[in-house]
């Protein structure tokens, strides 16, 4: 743990008296203190091409009342600076009056341990260790154009001080390993993406050599590609596949179950509650409490404990996801998914690891039930529009399926649906359920946070497909 | 106050200096300071208000030719010692890259014209207010708009770029911008959503807030009752919004970082026709007020005007040193990449590209990350407009457009609607031979 108030003017005291004046007449609000440490280190063209250490420092403090906050952060933690924040927070809530809500609940889990990821290993083992994976990923023939391997490792203390002087802390570990392989054959160039991570040290995560799985996959998708053909374009069933591809729900539906959108009534889902929007048999979470993963938090950025959040049970919507002013303002409470990118940022609801739970259906009776379509494994990016529903995901590794058998490899193509109707689409739930390697980072007005996807292999009905082929 | 040059200069040569007393052979630092301040409106009550005081720190280390960087906020003395100690031990064990170096002495910039980027003008959160309840006012003289969600936001900032060569330049800027984002239900329940914005140098060039809030609503209800169609074949013209994206690629792809590796499917095309010969692109540094304008580039190397593609010729990478050594070129200032880049205007009028084909989609939106810059390959997510002998017919949403960078390159006409909104502009585009999928 970090102590933020050595090498300062502010004293704990001085700070717990700026926030309870600051926040006595407000609904809610904190003080955000965090500080971070991370590291990158990017192998590139047989070169270590940038090596990149990032120490940071500031606050944010916060004070709601009613539907509005107000909220002023620096890297300046001084008694003048704490100040200044509180006179502005102040200003824009002059004329509306709350009453602070000092419940809060504890937790007494942790979910990852308390340690540095980037100082538990040795600089020179992380550069020899990319070498390796260089030397290992080029070895596998001269097709290989380029290779790129970084390391990424995180260390974030936060520290959440409360009106009434309660204090909240919690300590973040995060790493990412990724490879990347531009492959060239007869003139045609492939790309192939694989990484792996979560709230580990590097040396658990990258046990047994595992690593060479990562090259070995960013080998094999950079491969398929290069036989691959163009895309179908139209609508057509699609099989998903298990892990990572559930981006797709995270996109379509996860987005649209936030709190505020549906607070605010800008969510396709909004007036839904309590209703069918997914087959029977689909059943969807999100979940904070899984040990070492990406996704997952033991507080969230308000100090609330994370939980197991159904959102949707055997096709009917269940539940939002909630931080502590959207609950406040909808009657219900918070879900632990008040989640912020860092000081500079407020807390908006956000997911955590959201995953599709098991189904009956084999893979296999998937892609046999089929005559024609494409069946899909890995993905790029996804986008959705929260108020029309329409999402998107890339395709970065897909095969056609004819007549209940995989055919050939097709072109990265774009998929679109629409959030609301596509899980009553979804046809055959799998037996496969499989978590994401670590590598999602979610984007929402402006700010990135580290989630986790998981699910078994889906049969969807009707999706339109964004090929080139008429 | 947006901290003043002075400060920043003292900074800055404190990290220099240290970082040679240290060991270091070579070191750039920048220093930057940024204050802002955001209010957000909805449904014409205060939603948010947000102040940001933003201090940091990156410094550069090259003993020889080893090198690496680290940045901080914390700006205190002792902490900045503790890093650029860190970073010391770092550099001297990471391998040597023989292309690692500053950027030649004599393309740093010596002499600075005055491109009006900074208004000292304030405005304060009522008055930020007030807008924002006109341009709601506005936004909600349409019945069907349920939800308005509006910002102001101010930005000062500065910032000193230095080096061990001598370097230590720098100059404030400014920042103001409004949007409205409108969301309207049709007679089904279904809801769309649309927005309009304005973002500039100067406080007093801002659209007035009625002509944000009337466009926003405008383009919001045009949206509604959207058709999904046939997958076909089919000419596309893209709204200025999109039509930059273009460009965007095109920058991306001729990095000299893209180049260097290999990973860019323009990889050899310099002097090679990539557009049809009607199209002329400029990156233009010096325009004044302008959104993406510089004195000089991340490195502190001397930007100058490029013409980027000469009837259709592609005639420059955009050149950093690192990779400029690597290809043998020099840098050309664009380490940070483009500045205000565009195509020259086209010749046909807005309306007359329209008419061009008898039959058309127009797209004013499009979502997903479908760029791919090693094959050209493209498909992405679209919303838009069916259009008909030059009339707006119908709108059309989940649908996909998919093509190759290589043929749309080669296949676009330009209107000569040609503004400057953003820091990357174009004229709305027609695009012949893409597929859409539909239906």
């Amino acid at each position: 743990m970090i102590d933020f108030f050595t090498k300062t003017d502010l004293s704990r005291k001085d700070a717990e008296n700026i926030i309870s004046e600051t926040l006595n007449d407000c609904d809610d609000g904190e003080l955000y203190l965090e500080n971070s440490k991370s590291e990158s280190i990017l192998l590139d063209d047989n070169k270590i091409k940038s090596l990149s250490y990032s120490s940071d420092l500031g606050y944010g403090l916060r004070a709601v009342t009613g539907e509005v906050i107000a909220y002023s952060h620096s890297n300046e933690i001084s008694k003048k600076s704490l100040k200044q924040s509180a006179n502005n927070l102040s200003s824009t809530l002059k004329s509306q009056k709350g009453i602070y809500n000092h419940e809060i609940p504890k937790t007494n889990e942790k979910l990852y341990k308390d340690i540095n990821p980037i100082d538990e290993k040795s600089l020179q083992s992380k550069l020899e260790l990319l070498k390796e994976v260089n030397n290992y990923t080029r070895a596998k023939g001269g097709i290989v154009q380029q290779v790129t391997a970084s390391f990424a490792g995180e260390y974030k203390s936060i520290e959440i001080i409360r009106s009434g002087g309660e204090v909240l802390t919690d300590v973040r570990p995060l790493i990412r390993f990724n490879v990347s392989v531009m492959l060239e054959k007869n003139g045609k160039k492939e790309t192939g993406v694989y990484g792996i991570g979560g709230r580990q040290s590097y040396d658990e995560y990258l046990k047994d050599d595992n690593w060479k799985n990562v090259c070995d996959e960013a080998f094999r998708i950079a491969s398929v590609n290069l036989e691959s053909k163009p895309a179908p374009a139209g609508e057509m069933k699609v099989v998903l596949g298990s892990g990572w591809p559930a981006i797709l729900i995270h996109e379509a539906i996860g987005h649209g179950l936030e709190g505020d959108f549906n607070r605010k009534k800008t969510s396709a889902f909004h007036n839904l509650m309590g209703q069918r929007v997914a087959s029977e048999g689909v059943t969807i979470i999100d979940d904070g409490t899984l040990h070492n993963r990406r996704g997952s938090l033991t507080i969230d950025d308000e100090g609330t404990p994370t939980e197991k959040t159904v959102l949707i049970e055997n096709g009917i919507l269940k539940n939002f996801m909630q931080d502590r002013l959207n609950a406040r303002l909808m009657n219900t409470r918070s879900t632990g998914s008040g989640r912020r990118e860092s000081y500079k940022h407020v807390v908006l609801p956000r997911m955590r690891n959201t995953m599709m739970l098991n189904g009956k259906y084999s893979q296999e009776e998937m892609i046999k039930s089929v005559d024609k379509g494409i069946f899909a494994v890995s993905f790029g990016g996804g986008q959705v529009d929260i108020t029309s529903g329409k999402f998107v995901f890339n395709c970065t590794e897909a095969y056609e399926i004819i007549n209940g058998k995989i055919g050939s490899p097709i072109k990265g193509a774009t998929l679109i649906g629409d959030g609301p109707s596509i899980l009553k689409e979804v046809s055959l739930v799998g037996n496969n359920m499989m978590l994401d390697p670590g590598i999602g980072t979610c984007g929402k007005a402006g700010q990135g946070v580290p989630v986790g996807v998981a699910q078994p292999s889906i049969l969807i009905d009707k999706m339109t497909v964004g090929g080139t082929q008429l | 106050m947006v901290k003043d040059q002075e400060y920043l200069k003292k900074t800055a040569s404190f990290c220099i200096d240290l970082a040679k007393k240290l060991g270091a052979t070579d070191s750039s630092a920048a220093v930057m300071h940024s204050l802002s301040e955001t209010v957000n409106f909805r449904n014409r009550k205060l939603d948010e208000s947000d102040r940001s005081d933003s201090l940091a720190v990156s410094l550069t280390i090259y003993i020889g030719k080893k090198k690496s960087s680290i940045s901080s906020s914390n700006l205190n003395e002792e902490n900045i010692k503790t890093l650029i100690e860190r970073c010391i031990e770092t550099t001297k064990i990471t391998p040597e890259d023989e292309f690692n170096s500053l950027p030649d002495k004599e393309l740093l910039v010596d002499k600075i014209i005055d491109l009006n980027l900074y208004d000292d003008d304030h405005i304060e959160n009522d008055e930020k207010i007030e807008y924002l309840k006109e341009v709601e006012e506005a936004a909600l003289q349409k019945k069907e708009i349920i939800n308005t969600e509006t910002g102001f936001s101010e930005s000062k900032s500065n910032f000193i770029l230095a080096n061990s060569d001598g370097f230590l330049n720098g100059y404030k800027s400014s920042s103001f911008s409004a949007s409205c984002v409108a969301v309207a239900k049709d007679s089904n329940g279904k809801m769309e959503r649309d927005y309009e914005f304005t973002s500039t140098c100067h406080l007093h060039d801002m659209l007035r807030p009625k002509q944000i809030g009337t466009i926003a609503a405008k383009k919001t209800l045009q949206k509604l009752n959207p058709k999904k169609i046939e997958s076909e074949k089919i000419s596309i013209i893209f709204d200025r919004r999109i039509s930059k994206g273009i460009l965007s690629v095109l920058a991306s792809a001729i990095s000299a970082s893209s180049i260097a590796r290999g990973t860019s499917f323009l990889k050899d095309k310099i002097n090679e026709e990539i557009f049809s010969t009607s199209i002329n692109i400029f990156d233009k540094p010096n325009i004044v007020k302008g959104l993406g304008s510089r004195y000089f580039d991340s490195e502190g190397v001397k930007t100058e005007e490029l013409k980027l593609v000469d009837q259709g010729v592609l005639k420059h990478y955009l050149v950093d040193t690192y990779n400029g050594k690597k290809l043998n070129l020099k840098s050309n200032g664009r380490s940070g990449g483009t500045s205000n880049l565009f195509f020259e205007r086209g010749s046909i009028s807005y309306k007359e590209l329209l008419k061009l084909n008898q039959r058309a989609l127009y797209i004013t939106e499009t979502i997903g990350h479908g760029s791919n810059l090693v094959t050209g390959d493209y498909s992405v997510g679209a919303t838009g407009f069916m259009i008909e002998n030059g009339i707006f017919k119908y709108p059309v949403s989940e649908i996909t457009i998919a093509g190759n960078f290589n043929d749309i390159f080669k296949n676009i006409t330009l209107a000569d609607d040609l503004e400057f909104k953003y820091s990357t502009n174009a004229p709305t585009i027609l695009i012949e031979g893409m597929v859409v999928a539909g239906k």
